[in-house]
């Protein structure tokens, strides 16, 4: 497979397409809808730079939470959700809070870094 | 969905009725319509007098099932009328349209000045005074919808912290898609339930947004369809929720108030004396409600039921729930 273009430089193009030729032409819902598609493609964005490494360490952080070696994040993401559910692990559990925290604030760098609970996380 | 031609000719006879004969209808305009309503703004021009007015109608005039927790238009109309005798400020309401009646299921109240955008409210000038009075005229207007006598009024819906956990908890599980910080939220609300207080009249989405604000302070508090019985202090707690400080993190209640201040504000105006502690258990609860709503509004998408960009992105925005969960988790010992 090949990377020219990349992912990357596609989702730009598209992005400067929506807010450089499309997006002044529309007006009301269109318009609104228009600014909604080119923010969405910045979260791809920041999803393709931060995702990767932000998950690896997500992973390791899960395997060593739970005791267990897991294939992804999700599949010990449902084995963490069972745990907290059954009452095994609560906000007491050494290591749970703050492993929450650094995968919240990782994942809302990708949705929304502009949210101002980020920044009273973060602070 | 109404038409302005389907509503005119009713109207301007409902306003020769009300205003007397030559009274004249003018500037009729649709202002937003979801599938449960429509708002309608309009003038009535008598003698001298313009009476601005808005007209809230069930889509075509005709009831549909509205979803399980939002009480009829004519309900409504009722608890503008409770609540005004309770000394809450709210639109007052002039006509009530029956369902087959020629403008069909809808009532008018008159149209209260003022802005209801909650960035404007708490960035421009012009409410500079009215921030320094919000969180009184809050405190104020929650003790008087609380205070407000259940006996006589159309039964509404009862739903308290527990049955929210339970509606909530059962639709975050029907989209199997299990997130560690809403589930540490449910187990967490579960296992550290207040002692319930004596129900009352909550109005249910009290917040920024649902409150017309003057220069002067809070003008009016609109929006009673998620009217039921329920804790007094759910309703405070949703008006500290971070979602609704537009930004103003710093200013817990709203954007543009303390909660101490809140408290006493409430208490002094006849409510009961709650502690910042008791607000963070249903402050918890209310961005925990709104994270699985954003879930249900990106579930519009995946389902296909709507599939805008909007409802895709929507699903984006849950993390910004679980980072307030996680920021009231790590300050929960601050107020104990």
């Amino acid at each position: 497979m090949h990377d020219g273009p990349s992912a990357k430089e596609l989702i730009e193009a598209v992005k400067a397409f929506i807010d450089k030729a499309a997006a002044p032409q529309l007006t009301g819902h269109a318009a609104f809808h228009a600014r909604v598609a080119s923010n969405a493609l910045a979260t791809v964005l920041r999803e393709l730079e931060i995702r990767p490494s932000a998950e690896a360490v997500e992973k390791a952080r899960l395997e060593s939470l739970l005791g267990v070696a897991g294939e992804s994040a999700l599949e010990l993401n449902a084995k963490l959700c069972e745990k907290i559910r059954s009452g095994e692990m609560n906000l007491y559990t050494a290591g749970l809070l703050p492993h929450l925290k650094s995968t919240t604030i990782d994942q809302l760098s990708v949705d929304q870094p502009g949210y101002s609970g980020l920044k009273t996380a973060t602070r | 969905m109404g038409t302005g031609n389907d509503i005119e000719k009713p109207l301007a006879a409902w306003a020769e009725a009300h205003f007397g004969a030559g009274a004249e209808l003018k500037a009729l305009k649709r202002l937003s319509g979801g599938a449960s309503q429509e708002t309608w703004a309009f003038e009535v021009s008598a003698g001298a007098v313009t009476h601005p007015l808005i007209l809230r109608r069930a889509p075509g005039g005709v009831a549909v099932a509205r979803s399980s927790e939002a009480v009829s238009l004519a309900t409504e109309a009722e608890l503008l009328g409770a609540t005004t005798k309770a000394g809450v400020r709210v639109p007052a309401v002039l006509h009530v349209s029956p369902p087959g009646s020629a403008l069909g299921e809808a009532f008018v109240m008159r149209r209260v000045a003022g802005e209801t955008l909650g960035r404007k409210i708490l960035r421009d000038d012009e409410y500079k005074l009215a921030r320094t009075r919000l969180t009184k005229d809050c405190g104020a207007a929650l003790a008087g919808i609380h205070a407000v006598r259940l006996e006589g009024l159309t039964a509404l819906p009862r739903s308290l912290g527990g049955d929210q956990i339970a509606k909530y908890e059962m639709i975050y599980r029907s989209y199997e898609m299990p997130r560690p910080v809403l589930e540490l939220a449910f187990a967490w609300l579960k296992a550290n339930a207040p002692a319930p207080a004596a129900p009352v009249l909550v109005h249910g989405d009290f917040r920024l947004g649902n409150l017309i604000v003057d220069e002067e302070g809070l003008g009016a508090v609109l929006d009673w369809e998620l009217a039921h019985v329920g804790d007094p202090r759910e309703d405070i707690a949703w008006l500290c929720v971070n979602s609704w400080r537009f930004g103003h993190s710093e200013k817990r209640v709203g954007g543009f108030g303390d909660l101490p201040e809140l408290l006493d504000a409430y208490a002094s105006a006849g409510g009961a004396r709650f502690t910042p502690a008791e607000i963070d258990w249903w402050e918890i609860l209310g961005s925990l409600k709104w994270g699985v709503m954003c879930m249900t509004m990106y579930a519009a998408y995946k389902t296909g039921a709507d599939p805008s960009v909007e409802r895709a992105a929507i699903g984006r925005r849950v993390s910004e729930n679980e980072i307030d969960l996680i920021n009231l988790f790590e300050g929960l010992g601050r107020h104990a």
